[in-house]
């Protein structure tokens, strides 16, 4: 494992308009790793993925993918690179089928033969999107619009995998094996994950660090099994 | 059948005495001053029993007491759709070509005249539908690229002298960049600031066209345009070619044929396209399609330009069939039509935007007779037609149609 991390946030501002949303994140993912960021909601975990990828400008600081300063470069781009999202709330192209949902997911990638190999991929990988490969992504249900989101994703090729509240409005069972499904992209596809979650149980459990960001600021960072155990942690975000 | 009447007979007097009130000044007020009830109460009872008829015909089927003629009726559509579907696409396609070409043979002056209007709407929906049905992006100032278009023909023939077929290249290249310079500043924007900022700069397109008295001739228009000019092979005398004016509606109906044939081919590869790919994944979520990788402004930027290049060209066909143009042509009136075409036949569906079109082209001539009222009943149809068909009259298919043997 190389000791240069694929991605580092130096003291990033950014907010909504006059509403600083952000008030200096500094955070580091190493190659290999599934790194968490939880804490509450309205805390700055979607907005710091959102300047991550120059959808939402950072004001001050700097972030550096794989060495290079990406605070200019245009979201577009960025999949090219390697690093590619899973936004908050799926937002699969609800109109398109499946099959074209995957394919905008290899937008700009060009070799048509791999790009069919990759479909036939992620339906071995999800078989329920093989099964649903001509249905209209708004017609799925809600685990399996996210497993769609993750396989459309990875359809970009990425190093680097920003997930957003995976969890959200999924029954336990389904979110369990979206956990399972994470770990095994981390470790079979060799991609690296920071994730963002406001269920700290699961995403602690998954990671091998975390980060813990209240209003703006990280607040903690440490291993995510001393989080796990942390009492103050304990008892803010684990319900304890 | 009692508790289906009792379900709806409030909603159904509620809306009986909301239409007496709306008569009523319709039909009641009079220019001179006086006021009758008389001819309002005969009207509205008219209409009162008109759909109380229906209304105990929705009872009785909502109650199942009509099932001795809506069985056999449902069991005839069934067996029309399996026919329907039972011939392959290229049967349908190639029945409308026929019929499309053998139309003027019989149609008479004004019918091919209607029909000529009929194509060259066509191809301004088509081109309406790559922004409104493949982008998403909804444009109430369309008709402005239409009336560059025009005018570029106009003014370069009847100034420079030129040919219709050098001037047709050059209105669709002007109509673009029109398109671009709007497009730039206004596609920033989303959803309802959009169609607002359009709707301003089809106007101002017009307002200029109206007001550039030393270009445009201001609200005179431009007269003395020439039709479109071929050579035609001559074989008397051994083989020549003679130059020849298509001043006949008929020649030039099957001009505004090709290009309709033309547009929709376009039409039909772009949506297939990774382009057409990249507008819907705009269309359905623009962030989504940033974190995509789709360079979203370009890409809309692309279609708001197509879209002015098809109405471009319509433009120039406009322009050399009435041989005069004038900045009345182009209002916002005629962009809301065609708007109303491309939603009420089907957004991003093609046989149902040549369906839209016919509708709201022929519907009028054939309501003619009713003058004034005209529009009311075009009106009602709309939205008789929004009721009961809202994704228009040929939804744009989507399940299946892409399958991978499609894609590849």
């Amino acid at each position: 494992m190389s000791l240069q991390p694929i991605l580092e946030l130096k003291n990033v501002h950014s907010g909504y308009g006059s509403i600083k949303a952000l008030k200096g994140i500094s955070l580091k993912v190493m190659p290999g790793e599934i790194v968490a960021i939880i804490g509450a909601n309205g805390a700055g975990k979607s907005t710091t993925l959102m300047t991550i990828c120059g959808i939402v400008k950072a004001e001050k600081g700097e972030i550096y993918y794989d060495g290079k300063l990406i605070n200019k470069v245009l979201p577009e781009k960025l999949p090219t690179m390697g690093l590619c999202q899973v936004p908050e709330g799926r937002r699969i192209f609800p109109r398109l089928t499946v099959m074209e949902n995957l394919r905008l997911g290899a937008f700009h990638r060009d070799d048509t033969d791999q790009i069919m190999k990759d479909i036939q991929n992620s339906y071995d990988m999800f078989p329920i999107l093989g099964e649903r490969r001509s249905q209209q992504g708004g017609t799925l249900s809600g685990g399996e619009q996210q497993m769609l989101a993750i396989a459309r994703a990875l359809m970009t090729k990425p190093k680097l995998l920003l997930l957003d509240e995976p969890s959200l409005g999924l029954a336990p069972i389904i979110v369990q094996q979206i956990f399972e499904i994470i770990a095994r992209i981390n470790k079979e596809e060799d991609v690296t994950i920071l994730l963002v979650e406001q269920n700290a149980n699961l995403a602690l459990q998954a990671a091998s660090r975390g980060y813990v960001v209240e209003t703006g600021e990280i607040t903690l960072e440490d291993e995510a099994q001393s989080l796990l155990t942390n009492p103050k942690i304990r008892e803010a975000y684990l319900g304890e | 059948m009692i508790q289906e009447f009792k379900k709806v007979w409030k909603q159904y007097t509620i809306g009986m005495l909301w239409l007496l009130g709306l008569l009523w000044p319709l039909l009641g007020i009079h220019p001179d001053g006086t006021i009758t009830f008389q001819k309002t109460v005969t009207v509205w009872s008219y209409i009162l029993a008109g759909t109380f008829v229906c209304l105990m015909i929705y009872v009785m089927k909502a109650g199942d007491s009509l099932k001795f003629i809506s069985n056999p009726v449902s069991r005839v559509a069934g067996n029309i759709k399996k026919v329907s579907t039972a011939f392959p696409t290229w049967v349908w396609i190639s029945v409308t070509l026929v019929f499309a070409l053998i139309y003027p043979l019989f149609a008479g002056r004004y019918g091919t005249d209607v029909a000529i209007n009929v194509l060259l709407y066509i191809c301004l929906g088509l081109g309406l539908n790559v922004v409104v049905g493949l982008a998403g992006m909804l444009d109430l100032g369309y008709i402005a690229f239409y009336g560059v278009g025009a005018y570029t023909y106009a003014v370069l023939n009847v100034t420079y002298g030129l040919a219709f077929w050098v001037c047709l290249p050059l209105s669709a290249l002007t109509a673009c960049i029109a398109g671009c310079i709007v497009g730039y500043p206004t596609l920033r924007m989303r959803g309802d600031y959009l169609a607002i900022v359009t709707l301003g700069f089809g106007e101002i397109i017009r307002i200029i066209l109206n007001n550039w008295m030393t270009l445009t001739n201001g609200p005179n228009g431009i007269l003395g345009i020439k039709p479109i000019g071929i050579f035609l092979p001559i074989f008397e005398n051994g083989f020549t070619f003679e130059h020849f004016w298509v001043k006949k509606l008929q020649f030039f109906y099957y001009f505004a044929l090709a290009l309709v044939i033309v547009a929709v081919i376009a039409v039909q590869r772009l949506n297939f396209s990774r382009v057409g790919r990249a507008w819907e994944s705009i269309r359905e979520d623009e962030t989504a399609a940033e974190l995509m990788g789709v360079n979203t402004f370009i890409y809309k930027l692309l279609a708001y330009a197509m879209g002015a290049v098809f109405a471009g060209i319509a433009g120039a066909f406009f322009a050399a069939r009435m041989k005069f143009v004038s900045p009345e042509s182009f209002t916002f009136l005629e962009s809301a039509m065609v708007l109303c075409m491309v939603v009420l036949g089907g957004m991003g569906s093609i046989p149902g935007i040549i369906l839209g079109v016919i509708a709201l082209i022929a519907l009028p001539e054939i309501f003619r007779e009713f003058q004034s009222y005209r529009m009311l009943i075009f009106g009602a149809t709309m939205i008789i037609m929004m009721l009961f068909r809202p994704a228009g009259l040929i939804p744009a298919k989507r399940m299946g149609t892409r399958s991978e043997e499609k894609e590849g």
